[in-house]
C-alpha cells in the first residue's frame, strides 16, 4: 500500500504542498522543452525537405557554437562573429548539398541516414582539430545575452527565473514564427513544401532541388547556431551538447517527423515531462530517470497516435 | 593553430618512438582524451603525464640511461575505445597501463595478471584494488574513492564541530550516474548510519550531464546542509553553475579531487567558496614544472597550453608520471636491468617509496606528501587538504586530513575478498614481494 501511496498520492500531495516548486519545475520543463523544440525543428526542417533523419544536427549545433566562440577567442567581435558564423553554416550548408547530398539523389532514403551519419563524424573531427577537445566559455555578456535571475515571492515560496531562460523562450518563440511565416507564407516555402511531398513534381515544375537543399541546411544550421548558444550559456560549449541533441529523438516521434508545431508541442510535452517525472517519481527509483522517461513517455504516445501527434497519418492499401 | 599542435604532437610521438624502439627503451603508453565530452578534464592531465616523460627524456636522456617511449592512445573516456588501446599497446610490452578512466579500469583488472601488465589508476578505478595480496598488478595511489569520501565527511564534521554533531545532518551527493559516481556509495551509506546523518542522492547520467536542473530542484527541495560532488568532465561546471542558479551556499560545496579551475570559473563570482580537495599544489611555482618549461615547453615539444601548465589537472598529470617514473626507477634498482618490463616494474611500484629528501630530489618539494606502498598496500591512503576556489585559482584551506583508514580498510578488506569471490577461480598471490611493509 506504502508503494502505491508514494506513486499515486504523495507526488500529489507535494505538488500541493509546495505550489512554488511545482511551478519552478514547470518552468524548467518549459525551457529546457522550447530547447528541445528548437533542436527537433532542424531535424523536422530536412526531413521535411528531404526525407532524411540528419543525425548530423547535434554536431552542427556544437559546430555552430564552437566557430562563434572560436572566434570570439581570436577577438573577433560578438556581433561580427555571429554574423560570420551564420556565413560559416551557409558554406556548410553549400558543402552538404555539392558533396554530400548531389551524389546520392534517387539513392534509398537509408543511404543519405548513413551518409549523415558520415558527416557527424568529420564534423567532430574538423571541429576538434580547429577547437579542441576543451569546453569553452559562450561569451554572453558579448552577445547581448542577460544574466541574472528574476525572483517571485509567489505562492508561498520564490520562483526564480533565469534571466536567460527567458531570452532562450523568446528568441526561440520568435524563430519558430518566422519559420511558420517563412513556411507557409513565402514562394521558397511552398517550393519546400513541394519537395517534401514529392521530388519528381517539384522538379518538373522548375523548382531547384539543389536550391532548395542548400537553404533547408542553411536554415536547419542557423535553428543549430541559436540552440548551440543558448545551451551554451546554460552550461558550456563542448562536444558533449551533441549528445542532448539526442533529446529530439523522442520529441520528434511524439510530434511528428514533418511537423513544426508537432516539434513545438512535442519539445514542451518532453521538458515538461521529464522534469516532472524526475522531480517528483525519479526519488522514488533512486532518480536519474530523466535520460529514458523521455522516451518512455514518447513511446507511450505512439500506442495511441502511432503517426506522432502531428504528423501525417499514412494508409497504404495493399 | 591547433592543426599544428596535432602535427607536432605526431612528430613528436614518431620522434620519440621510432628511434627509441628500435633502440633500447622502456615502452610507456598514456591513454588519454583530448577529445569528446569528457575532453575539458582529459587534456590538461594528458598534458601533464606527457610533459613529465617528456622532460625525463629530454633533461635526463630517459630514467637509468634508458629512454622512455611515450605513445599516446585516445580513448575518449569511452570503455570500448580503451580496450581497443590497450589491445594495440600490449604487442608492444607496455612497462604499465594508466587507463584513466574507471570504465576502462574494470575490465583490464582481470587481464593485468594474465598479461603481466601492472595498472596504475591513480586515485581512480575500484577501491578495493587497493588490496595487494589480492590485487598484485593494480595501484590505485595516493587514495580510494573511499579515502576520499571519509577525508570529505571529516571536513564537513569539522565545520560542524566534530563528528557527532552530522547527527541529523543532511548530506547530498550529487554524482556521475556511472561506475565511478557509484564507487563511493556504499561507504557513504555506512558512513550516514555510524554519524546519524541523512544522505540525499542525485545521480547525473552521463547524457544529462550540461541538462542538471531536475537534480538541482531535487536539491532545492531537500535543502541538504552540505553538497558533495564526484563528477567529470562537463558535469561539474555545469553543477557549479546550477548551485549557483539555485542559490545553493557555495562555501558548503564540496568536491573530490577533479574539479578544474575552469570548470568553477564559468559560473562567475557565484563559484567563490566552492571547495575540491587535493593532494598536490595547483600553482607551477615547483623547480620540477620550472624543468618542464625549460626542456619541453620552451622547445615547442609539448601540447599544453601555457596559461594551463601549473594548474589542478596538469600538475595531477605530472604526479601520475612521477609515479610512472619512480616505478621504472625503482624496477631497475631491483632487477639490476636498465631495459624492465611489466613484472619488474610490478615490483617497482610496489616498493615505492618516495619520502621528503626524494621529492626534494624530484625537484617537488612542498609540491605533495611522501609516499610509500607495499605489497599488501598498493594505495598508501594519504592525507588530502581542501582548496576553496578564490575566483581566479584554488587556495589551500586546511591543513591534511587523514582519511578515516578504520573505516575504509574493513570494507577494502570485504569488498576485495568479495570481489575474488565473485571472480572464482581468482589466482592466489605468487607474485615476489620485495617490500612486506
Amino acid at each position: 500500500m506504502d508503494i502505491l501511496y508514494r506513486i499515486f498520492i504523495d507526488p500529489f500531495v507535494q505538488m500541493g504542498g509546495a505550489p512554488d516548486l511545482l511551478v519552478q519545475t514547470l518552468w524548467e520543463g518549459l525551457v529546457g522543452g522550447v530547447l528541445y523544440a528548437l533542436i527537433a525543428l532542424g531535424f523536422v526542417l530536412i526531413f521535411k525537405a528531404s526525407g532524411v533523419f540528419n543525425f548530423a544536427q547535434g554536431i552542427m549545433m556544437v559546430f555552430a557554437a564552437l566557430t562563434l566562440v572560436g572566434l570570439t577567442e581570436k577577438g573577433v567581435p560578438a556581433p561580427l562573429a555571429l554574423l560570420l558564423t551564420i556565413g560559416v553554416m551557409y558554406l556548410l550548408a553549400v558543402a552538404v548539398e555539392r558533396f554530400v547530398l548531389r551524389p546520392l539523389v534517387n539513392q534509398p532514403d537509408i543511404m543519405l541516414f548513413m551518409a549523415t551519419f558520415g558527416l557527424t563524424y568529420v564534423l567532430i573531427g574538423v571541429g576538434e582539430l580547429i577547437f579542441g577537445g576543451n569546453p569553452k566559455k559562450m561569451p554572453t555578456d558579448a552577445l547581448f545575452l542577460p544574466s541574472g535571475a528574476i525572483d517571485l515571492k509567489i505562492l508561498g515560496g520564490l520562483v526564480s527565473l533565469q534571466k536567460l531562460d527567458i531570452a532562450a523562450a523568446v528568441i526561440a518563440s520568435v524563430m519558430v514564427a518566422g519559420l511558420a511565416i517563412f513556411f507557409q507564407r513565402t514562394r521558397i516555402g511552398r517550393a519546400l513544401r513541394a519537395v517534401a511531398d514529392d521530388h519528381q513534381a517539384a522538379l518538373s515544375v522548375g523548382i531547384s532541388l539543389n536550391q532548395i537543399w542548400i537553404i533547408v541546411w542553411f536554415t536547419a544550421g542557423v535553428v543549430a547556431l541559436a540552440t548551440g548558444i543558448m545551451w551554451g550559456a546554460r552550461s558550456d560549449v563542448s562536444f558533449a551538447l551533441q549528445v542532448i541533441s539526442l533529446k529530439a529523438l523522442p520529441v520528434l516521434i511524439l510530434g511528428g517527423f514533418t511537423s513544426v508545431p508537432g516539434a513545438i508541442v512535442g519539445g514542451l510535452i518532453i521538458g515538461v515531462g521529464e522534469k516532472l517525472g524526475e522531480f517528483y517519481w525519479g526519488p522514488l527509483i533512486g532518480g536519474g530517470i530523466e535520460s529514458w522517461l523521455a522516451y518512455a513517455i514518447a513511446l507511450a504516445f505512439l500506442l495511441f497516435r502511432p503517426q506522432g501527434l502531428f504528423g501525417e497519418k499514412i494508409i497504404e492499401r495493399i | 593553430m591547433k592543426l599544428k599542435r596535432i602535427v607536432l604532437a605526431c612528430a613528436t610521438t614518431l620522434s620519440l618512438v621510432a628511434p627509441a624502439l628500435a633502440q633500447e627503451s622502456v615502452f610507456v603508453p598514456l591513454f588519454t582524451y583530448r577529445t569528446g565530452p569528457f575532453a575539458g578534464s582529459g587534456t590538461s592531465i594528458a598534458d601533464g603525464m606527457h610533459d613529465y616523460l617528456s622532460m625525463l627524456n629530454e633533461r635526463d636522456g630517459g630514467i637509468g640511461g634508458v629512454k622512455l617511449a611515450i605513445e599516446e592512445c585516445e580513448t575518449g573516456y569511452d570503455t570500448k575505445k580503451g580496450l581497443e588501446c590497450y589491445e594495440a599497446v600490449k604487442p608492444k610490452g607496455p612497462v604499465m597501463v594508466n587507463p584513466w578512466s574507471t570504465g576502462i579500469t574494470l575490465p583490464l583488472i582481470p587481464k593485468a595478471a594474465v598479461d603481466k601488465i601492472p595498472i596504475l589508476s591513480m586515485a581512480y578505478g575500484l577501491s578495493a584494488s587497493a588490496m595487494g595480496e589480492t590485487f598484485p598488478w593494480v595501484f590505485n595511489p595516493p587514495d580510494t574513492y573511499w579515502d576520499g569520501m571519509s577525508m570529505i565527511i571529516k571536513y564537513i564534521a569539522a565545520q560542524e564541530g566534530g563528528l557527532e554533531k552530522l547527527k541529523g545532518k543532511k548530506i547530498g551527493y550529487l554524482y556521475l550516474d556511472a561506475g565511478y559516481g557509484k564507487e563511493p556509495l556504499p561507504f557513504l551509506d555506512q558512513l550516514s548510519k555510524t554519524y546519524g546523518f541523512e544522505q540525499k542522492l542525485y545521480p547525473v547520467p552521463a547524457q544529462e550531464m550540461q541538462n542538471q536542473s531536475a537534480q538541482w530542484l531535487n536539491v532545492r527541495r531537500d535543502r541538504p546542509d552540505y553538497m558533495i560532488m564526484y563528477g567529470w568532465g562537463a558535469m561539474q561546471p555545469t553543477a557549479v553553475k546550477e548551485a549557483a542558479k539555485t542559490n545553493y551556499p557555495m562555501e558548503k560545496f564540496i568536491s573530490i579531487w577533479w574539479p578544474t579551475e575552469d570548470d568553477a570559473k564559468g559560473a562567475g563570482k557565484e563559484a567563490v567558496g566552492f571547495k575540491t580537495l587535493n593532494w598536490h599544489a595547483a600553482t607551477g611555482d615547483f623547480p620540477v614544472i620550472a624543468d618542464i618549461r625549460k626542456h619541453v615547453v620552451d622547445k615547442g615539444k609539448s601540447l599544453a597550453a601555457k596559461d594551463k601548465i601549473g594548474t589542478v589537472l596538469y600538475n595531477r598529470g605530472v604526479y601520475n608520471s612521477m609515479l610512472i617514473a619512480e616505478g621504472i626507477r625503482n624496477a631497475q634498482k631491483i632487477t639490476g636491468k636498465k631495459v624492465v618490463n611489466g613484472e619488474d616494474v610490478r615490483r617497482g611500484l610496489e616498493s615505492l617509496n618516495v619520502d621528503a629528501a626524494r621529492l626534494k630530489e624530484l625537484g617537488m618539494e612542498g609540491f605533495t606528501g611522501p609516499i610509500k606502498l607495499t605489497c599488501a598496500d598498493h594505495n598508501g591512503h594519504r592525507p588530502t587538504f581542501v582548496q576553496r576556489f578564490d575566483g581566479e585559482k584554488y587556495v589551500k584551506i586546511t591543513d591534511w586530513i587523514e582519511p578515516m583508514t578504520d573505516k575504509v580498510m574493513p570494507l577494502l578488506e570485504a569488498d576485495a575478498k568479495a570481489y575474488a569471490e565473485k571472480n572464482a577461480p581468482w589466482p592466489k598471490r605468487t607474485e615476489v614481494c620485495d617490500v612486506k611493509s
